[in-house]
């Protein structure tokens, strides 16, 4: 079936098949930052925008994307760019195969909160699993770039 | 100790890939791999041991987009083992490609290849299998001698003797004495015996298991593959497939984790197999669930400890066995066993007067075990520092304390440890430093909260390895470009863990020049020096030292050619950095003059390679404290807080090791509290996907502190020595510990569950 869309600020149709999940079909545009790390909903890596919120791209099918907007990290590279250089200065990157998801979840978080608490940075950034950081780094990194934004 | 300046070494400079991962561009083996390539599927089986005695393909090799169906009729009838080690390899050779005798729920049945990934699953489920079901060793103590055999074919073979015999279940055995065990122990005042029981927990590396097949544009076979081992995993092809390894390139892009899971060819065999066979590039990525249930996990381990000790606390002898469980097929069985006693008994070298190690590794009809970050080291640090604990509670003696009485100090001969001395050992200095970081006089008390809530602390040390001794090579290719930058080229494999920059922060700190001028490659067969790859802990000591004297090698010849150009003897010049020098009359000449200088009727290269290996292995040592907080009702622990020392010799880059130190006490954390690996009566495995197999969550970690006590380890480069594997060892002993003081059980099986704390009845 027929879709219509905005991907990355772009309008944009597409054919899928009615049992397309939103991750391959994004992946198959060219969306190759947005992985997948288990099935089940449970890793957050997956993670991109619909109309400015975090969903699951694993746990949505490509229709529901229709008549929505859709932002993967290919369409926020500046916006990513303000903080993300204080996560690799923490070494926190390690993999990177967890950090675009948690990083479109944090842009969401930012977006929501712009000055959270460290709990509050746990807590809305829960459901994105790392499994070589320890997830203090990516804290430091992100309480890092909150500080330096306060001058 | 040496205290040295240094301009790029001790630095916490950014990974050279960081903004590449964080701005999540195509890096990862699917992201760079064609996508006109067959999508590969594997039909599993559904039994823990079966015989399959009738396969039929014919329907499912008419669903439209399905090229080709294979089961073990189509494979060689060559044995393989998968696991990544220097040739010849410890593991048995156990495995064919597809087999008729399917040895564990989830081991491969047929290979499906179709252009979709929807027509490969549908024809998966078209796969008519007829199996004739045997009966299955499921737990482990009963396998050694069990009349049901795991491996019963004659082809069996194992290329180096390690004490296997398949006609008993047995992959490895051996026994080892020093000193005079029963008779030290028939003077001891006070004698314990435990049994420690360790699960075969998953990676759970966030990037499952994936790689890709083609023929070149030689025609050669090309593996791009998420792996910790290019060669390896070309002499595992060779053989497997039966084509010389001069036809075959393995490369690996970025690798999204692997933590000694990519230490096996696990997937590798089957896209290069179809590819073969149709002559098409061809694809696998594995689902979670084949990743949790078909992957490369820790080995299962029993270890039963008798200590020896005087009412001092002096621990006079330790004897130790381990059983392990290497599962359906014998990758990494013989050697992460080693470790178990090998890297556990030599941390009381400083009291010990005798020990024994003993140990067998049977088969069962599990999944296979493989390598995972602690390599054995992590199960029998678990048994010894908690029977220690035990211990300094049964004589009443702080755990601190008895620690500082008996464990190893600089210097000594490490009999457990293959009689290394410990040139660099910092563990006391790590002991007393975590104390007073941690407050352990304080926070060790055991605090009832009033709120039904008691908070208390656990304590436990550690050791692992640099390398494997005698056995990793390491080697790095370094060569001088026109504009006076570097080109690093090595083999060893970043798996996120940062060696390409503190590789290149070495080879900046010798050539005197920015870190940003060196670009790092790795790793490709075709392209790179031979590196066994990057597991054993062995990256920065030994592929390290291999880059040292890469520099060291290259300056000589860059300053003969600047010699040539000033037309003076080669002793005369002196490298410095962007120039080479002649001290004598002041002349110089730049490095760049010096590099077109090498492009134009010259003989001397401006690069070189060089080779290390070692034959020692230097162990990193560290000392963690808990502090837990534990719901006396429903058994909930919280980490509240974990404070950790590490002696890792000179750390290269203190933010990578400090993240590396985080990342492991956190899966450590895992294993110890919600982390289970279980299977049902038939042998099916329950935690298949990260529904049940509870990795921590950011909610689940206190605060994490890490510090460094530095030593200067002579035989490493700048005084580094390992870091990543170490940092997964203390948890699951210092939390055990604490949350025996909060509830006056030992738990001596993990992971310790709040069921298993809220059911348990106390020993006092």
């Amino acid at each position: 079936m027929e879709i219509k869309l905005k991907l990355n600020g772009r309008n944009i149709t597409a054919s899928v098949e009615s049992d397309t999940v939103l991750l391959d079909f994004l992946r198959e545009k060219g969306c190759l930052s947005v992985k997948r790390g288990c099935d089940t909903s449970n890793c957050g890596l997956c993670t991109v925008l619909m109309d400015g919120k975090p969903v699951l791209s694993c746990s949505a099918l490509a229709v529901r994307a229709d008549g929505h907007e859709i932002y993967t990290l290919e369409g926020l590279q500046e916006e990513a760019s303000d903080f993300v250089g204080f996560i690799a200065d923490q070494g926190a990157d390690q993999c990177g195969f967890c950090n675009p998801g948690f990083v479109m979840n944090t842009i969401a978080l930012l977006r929501e909160n712009p000055d959270p608490t460290d709990d509050e940075i746990r807590a809305f950034l829960a459901g994105n699993l790392c499994r070589c950081s320890g997830y203090d780094g990516q804290l430091r990194g992100i309480r890092n770039y909150l500080n330096s934004k306060k001058g | 100790m040496e205290h040295k300046e240094y301009k790029s070494i001790n630095k916490s400079v950014r990974k050279k890939d960081s903004m590449q991962l964080l701005l999540g561009k195509p890096v990862y083996t699917d992201d760079v791999s064609p996508k006109d390539a067959l999508i590969v599927k594997i039909l599993r089986s559904p039994h823990a041991n079966a015989i399959v005695e009738e396969i039929n393909t014919d329907i499912a090799k008419k669903v439209p987009g399905v090229v080709a169906v294979y089961t073990w009729e189509d494979v060689p009838k060559t044995r393989f083992a998968i696991a990544g080690q220097t040739f010849p390899e410890p593991s048995p050779y156990d495995r064919l490609i597809l087999d008729r005798h399917v040895r564990f729920a989830g081991d491969a049945v047929a290979i499906v290849a179709a252009e979709t990934e929807k027509a490969a699953v549908k024809a998966m489920n078209l796969i008519k299998v007829k199996y004739q079901v045997l009966e299955a060793v499921l737990d482990f103590r009963t396998a050694k001698d069990n009349p049901v055999l795991v491996h019963p074919e004659d082809d069996w073979f194992p290329p180096c003797e390690v004490g296997g015999d398949p006609k008993r279940n047995m992959v490895a055995s051996a026994d080892e004495t020093h000193g005079d065990v029963e008779g030290i122990l028939s003077e001891c005042d006070i004698v314990l015996e435990r049994t420690y029981h360790t699960k075969a927990y998953n990676q759970a590396m966030m990037e499952p298991f994936t790689a890709y097949a083609e023929f070149d544009r030689y025609g050669r076979l090309h593996l791009i593959s998420s792996t910790q081992i290019v060669f390896h995993t070309r002499r595992i092809l060779s053989r497997a497939l039966g084509i010389p390894k001069s036809k075959i390139r393995v490369e690996k892009p970025r690798i999204g984790g692997g933590f000694g899971a990519k230490q096996t060819a696990v997937c590798d065999v089957y896209p290069a197999f179809v590819a073969m066979k149709t002559g098409r590039p061809a694809q696998i990525i594995y689902t979670r669930e084949e990743s949790q249930i078909a992957g490369s996990p820790r080995h299962e381990m029993e270890i039963t400890v008798r200590m020896g000790a005087m009412n001092d606390g002096t621990i006079r002898v330790m004897d130790l066995y381990t059983l392990s469980n290497t599962g359906a097929y014998g990758e990494h069985g013989p050697t992460t066993v080693g470790l178990s006693g090998h890297k556990a008994i030599p941390l009381y070298t400083g009291s010990l007067e005798a020990f024994r190690f003993h140990y067998d590794v049977v088969y069962t009809n599990h999944q296979a075990a493989g390598a995972y970050r602690g390599y054995g080291a992590t199960q029998g640090i678990f048994a010894v520092e908690s029977i220690v604990n035990e211990l300094a509670e049964k004589i009443g003696m702080d755990a601190s304390v008895i620690r500082d009485r008996n464990m190893l100090k600089e210097g000594m001969v490490m009999p457990a440890y293959y009689n290394e001395i410990a040139n660099s050992c910092a563990l006391d200095r790590c002991m007393e430093h975590c104390r007073q970081l941690f407050n352990w006089e304080e926070r060790s008390k055991v605090r009832d909260m009033g709120n039904g809530k008691v908070r208390t602390a656990g304590v436990a040390m550690a050791m692992q390895g640099s390398c494997i001794s005698n056995i990793d090579v390491g080697s790095a290719t370094l060569k001088l470009s026109e504009d006076g930058t570097y080109n690093l080229i090595i083999g060893a494999a970043d798996m996120g863990t940062g060696c390409d920059t503190i590789l290149a922060q070495m080879a900046a700190e010798l050539m005197d020049c920015d870190v940003d001028d060196i670009a790092v490659f790795g790793a490709d067969t075709d392209v790179s020096p031979y590196d066994s790859g990057s597991y054993a802990s062995s990256t920065t000591y030994i592929t390290g030292q291999a880059v040292v004297k890469a520099c060291n090698e290259l300056k000589k010849n860059i300053c003969a050619i600047a010699s040539e150009m000033l037309g003076c003897a080669e002793e005369e010049v002196e490298f410095a950095g962007t120039c080479v020098r002649h001290p004598g009359t002041g002349q110089t000449v730049s490095l760049t003059d010096i590099a077109y200088k090498a492009q134009v009727g010259n003989t001397i290269a401006a690069e070189s390679t060089a080779t290390h290996s070692s034959p020692v292995s230097p162990p990193p040592y560290m000392v963690g404290m808990v502090e837990i907080e534990l719901d006396k009702l429903t058994g909930e622990v919280k980490v509240l807080d974990y404070t950790a020392v590490v002696d890792c010799g000179i750390p290269i880059n203190p933010a990578l090791a400090r993240i590396q130190t985080e990342g492991g006490i956190v899966q450590g954390i895992g294993h110890t509290l919600m982390e289970n690996v279980t299977y049902d009566g038939r042998g099916k495995p329950m935690e298949s996907s990260f529904m049940q197999y509870k990795l921590p969550t950011r909610l689940d970690v206190g605060n994490l502190t890490v510090e460094f006590e530095h030593t200067y380890e002579p035989t490493g480069p700048f005084g580094a020595k390992s870091i990543g594997e170490i940092v997964i060892n203390t948890p699951a002993p210092a939390i055990a510990h604490a949350i025996r003081r909060a509830t006056g059980v030992w738990h001596r099986t993990l992971p310790i569950t709040p069921e298993n704390i809220a059911m348990s009845v106390s020993e006092d």
